[in-house]
């Protein structure tokens, strides 16, 4: 095993650390999704990307790029959705956010006090 | 190995803390969005050092069924089915 996988394994290690650090500290929904949706994936893709470097081309390194395609692809729509469904349904923002743009096109009716 | 599989394990406890303390739903559809990724890197990392073939069916088999179920959660959180 190459030197390149190990540090690429950890390099995606560090980045889950750190993303799984922001959902556990931030104070907000969507501070959560930004910090926690970003990180994770670009980790997970790393580790996908050592397997990819350490069996060549084999059916597990093929299988590895097709999950690799599939991350990149479908971690923003999901992100993208549950933002979109808590902000509709009306949870509110951090109380020192300052500026809420999709508040100006889709007014929060219902607004959820916490 | 052990290393990082222990280094991705703590990972999945602040996710599970999340989901389960989590004040409001959202947060913890958030978690089990991240849990979901997670897994992938656990099955990405025991397909590496075993040099088995099973653990990357299992991870694009639990990749598409943790979008399926994060797009269902976040269209229950906005009030609607999942037809529309």
């Amino acid at each position: 095993m190459s030197d390149l996988v190990i540090v690429l394994v950890s390099l995606g290690i560090f980045f889950n650390f750190a993303g799984c650090v922001g959902l556990l500290r931030f104070p907000d929904i969507y501070n959560r999704l930004q910090a926690s949706t970003k990180c994770v994936t670009l980790g997970t893709i790393l580790i996908l990307l050592a397997v990819v470097i350490h069996f060549g081309w084999n059916s597990i390194s093929l299988k590895a790029l097709f999950c690799i395609i599939f991350i990149f692809l479908t971690a923003p729509t999901a992100a993208h959705a549950i933002s979109r469904g808590s902000h509709r349904a009306g949870f509110p923002l951090w109380k020192e956010s300052v500026v809420d743009r999709y508040n100006e096109d889709y007014p929060q009716k219902n607004r959820i006090k916490n | 190995m052990v290393v990082f599989l222990i280094g991705l394990l703590i990972c999945t406890f602040f996710c599970l803390y999340r989901i389960g303390a989590g004040p409001t739903p959202p947060d913890r559809t958030v978690a089990i969005d991240i849990l979901g990724i997670l897994m992938i890197g656990f099955c990405a990392i025991l397909s590496l050092f075993t040099g088995k073939d099973l653990y990357m069916n299992v991870a694009i088999s639990w990749a598409l069924l943790a979008f399926i179920g994060t797009i269902a959660l976040a269209k229950y959180l906005e009030g609607r089915t999942f037809d529309e």
